[in-house]
């Protein structure tokens, strides 16, 4: 534990320190902020419309979705280029923590960015009558957490298998991207097969429960499970490349 | 303190270090040396846990380097070769985090020491990326020295440094071997004599030879065998060899063939090959018997090549 917490706390401050950090962060805010600036002129005109929640929520996740790669694309894969990982597994740390430690460490950050656009409810909370729904508010901040709790793991697994931070990149945006859209054909498909594609989606276990408000532990189950598959597969895979 | 038995590497089709056994006791400063790619850094980083060999064992301290690896890591210090930093980290910052890592109890305390040690204390909160080679160089030792380790791994631990910073830390690790264990790669025999206590020379994966620096220096530059091949018997060129100037001794091998010894720094072999065509023998053979060790000396005895201005630019492509 105390090895995870070491590495954890490294990973997080050298975010502090990185310009692709900062540009994502700044990224999430202008774009939710315009959204947020958008949806508040739209209900302006409208008069039947309240907007909630779920008009930040919604884009927010998707943005993760596109920004994670790019916040763990370094993760692992800058430690072996630059050799540092030669450190790393020469000091008396095991395989498994460095791994929990890198994805510890950017989950942090990547919570730390999602603390910070709490601000956005907290406007439109104070702009709109009665105020938001806080049950919707909390359900779709706990989804959004769970959700890029796997996307950042996902990252630290691709990032582990390369050193080439690009590649890295775009193969994390390549497996999110298809875990999101992998429930579309559900639909044609028979019964089992639209069951399984849709128990994979990594979007349906967010739109469908808790960006309406609604908390199922199949979702949490779903997340977590994600989370920790991934991270066992980067064990693997760093133990593995001792061999290589 | 070390022991290494039948230790094999291969990196997919290509055998890195083939069957070596060696033992290294509680005190004394190893040196590898040997020339580029004849497999160190390959011996050191399955020594210090990096990688498992393909075959053999190595223990350290008594702890098998697969089955107790963290046990070793615990026990060893390692400079890599290439002194890999966290450039954008400060000195500080970068000893404390490896300390913590290391669970050193008065983590702070400790890094200051060892940045005292290989004076760099003033430069504690500085950027490593704005530190010079040598500099960097002497973070990389201050790390590996941070647990107080019972063995000290360096893999060439003076290779880009400036003739006074070779000497300064040349110095270093002769302190610093009075305390602990130290196995350090080198290509560069002068290195290995001023500071090693034993040297163990690697050529292309294998132990080729084991002494003293002094000893070395004696077989290697000292008298020269060299193997002789006729067509015919072997005993009546005996005399004529013998008898050559620059040979010391002679002993035949078998029907066809003998070795001789020429004395120190002179080449007999054109003078023997001459006397043996002109008695009217078919000369078959000649040549030095321990060839492959003379070459690696030569490899290493040479002066190191001046860098070329286009080093930086071919090394960045190879990273990319």
């Amino acid at each position: 534990m105390r090895n995870i917490w070491i590495i954890a706390r490294k990973e997080y401050k050298s975010y502090f320190i990185s310009p692709v950090a900062y540009a994502v962060a700044f990224l999430i805010f202008v774009v939710l902020g315009y959204i947020l600036y958008s949806g508040i002129l739209y209900a302006a005109t409208q008069q039947q419309y309240v907007p909630d929640v779920t008009i930040i929520l919604s884009p927010m996740i998707f943005i993760f979705l596109f920004t994670v790669p790019a916040l763990t694309m370094r993760s692992i894969a800058d430690e072996r280029k630059t050799g540092t990982m030669e450190l790393l597994l020469t000091a008396p740390v095991r395989d498994w923590e460095l791994v929990v430690g890198k994805w510890l460490g950017a989950y942090l950050f990547v919570l730390t960015i999602i603390l910070v656009t709490w601000l956005y409810p907290i406007l439109l909370n104070r702009l709109i009558q009665p105020g938001l729904d806080q049950g919707l508010m909390l359900t779709g901040y706990l989804g959004v957490a769970l959700a890029t709790a796997a996307f950042v793991a996902i990252g630290v697994v691709v990032s582990s298998l390369f050193s080439n931070q690009i590649a890295a990149f775009f193969t994390t945006l390549g497996i999110l991207l298809l875990l999101w859209i992998i429930s579309n054909p559900a639909q044609s498909l028979g019964q089992t097969a639209g069951d399984i594609l849709r128990y994979l989606s990594l979007s349906d276990h967010f739109y469908n429960t808790f960006n309406q408000g609604i908390i199922e532990l199949a979702d949490i189950i779903y997340y977590l499970s994600i989370t920790t598959l991934a991270l066992f597969l980067g064990s693997v895979s760093v133990q593995v490349r001792r061999w290589s | 303190m070390i022991r290494v038995s039948g230790l094999t590497k291969d990196y997919g089709s290509r055998r890195a270090i083939s069957d070596l056994t060696f033992d290294i006791e509680k005190g004394e400063i190893v040196g590898f040396l040997g020339p580029n790619g004849a497999g160190k850094t390959t011996t050191m980083r399955i020594l210090t846990g990096y990688m498992p060999p393909t075959m053999g064992t190595a223990e350290i301290g008594g702890f098998d380097v697969i089955e107790d690896s963290l046990e070793v890591r615990r026990i060893v210090g390692y400079m890599p070769e290439t002194v890999p930093l966290y450039t954008e980290m400060t000195v500080f910052d970068y000893l404390k985090f490896m300390a913590d890592l290391r669970n050193i109890k008065n983590a702070d305390d400790r890094v200051d020491e060892v940045l005292e040690m290989v004076h760099l204390g003033d430069r504690s909160d500085g950027y490593i990326s704005n530190l010079s080679k040598g500099m960097r160089q002497r973070v990389g030792l201050a790390q590996a020295l941070l647990h107080k380790p019972e063995v000290l791994i360096l893999d060439e631990p003076t290779i880009g440094l400036d003739p006074a910073q070779i000497i300064e830390v040349r110095n270093m690790i002769r302190d610093i071997g009075s305390e602990h264990t130290v196995l350090l790669s080198t290509h560069i025999l002068p290195e290995a004599q001023q500071v090693c206590t034993r040297v163990l020379i690697l050529n292309k994966g294998r132990l080729v030879a084991e002494d003293t620096p002094e000893h070395l220096q004696t077989r290697l530059i000292g008298a020269q065998r060299i193997g002789l091949k006729i067509r015919g018997d072997i005993s009546e060129v005996v005399p004529l060899v013998a008898a050559t100037p620059g040979v010391i001794s002679v002993t035949p091998k078998n029907d066809d063939s003998l070795e001789f010894e020429s004395s120190p720094g002179e080449d007999a072999r054109p003078l023997v090959a001459r006397a043996v065509v002109q008695a009217g023998f078919d000369l078959l053979e000649l040549q030095s018997s321990n060839l492959s060790l003379e070459e690696i000396f030569l490899e290493l005895t040479r002066e190191e090549p001046p860098v070329p201005a286009v080093d930086d630019t071919v090394e960045m492509t190879a990273e990319d």
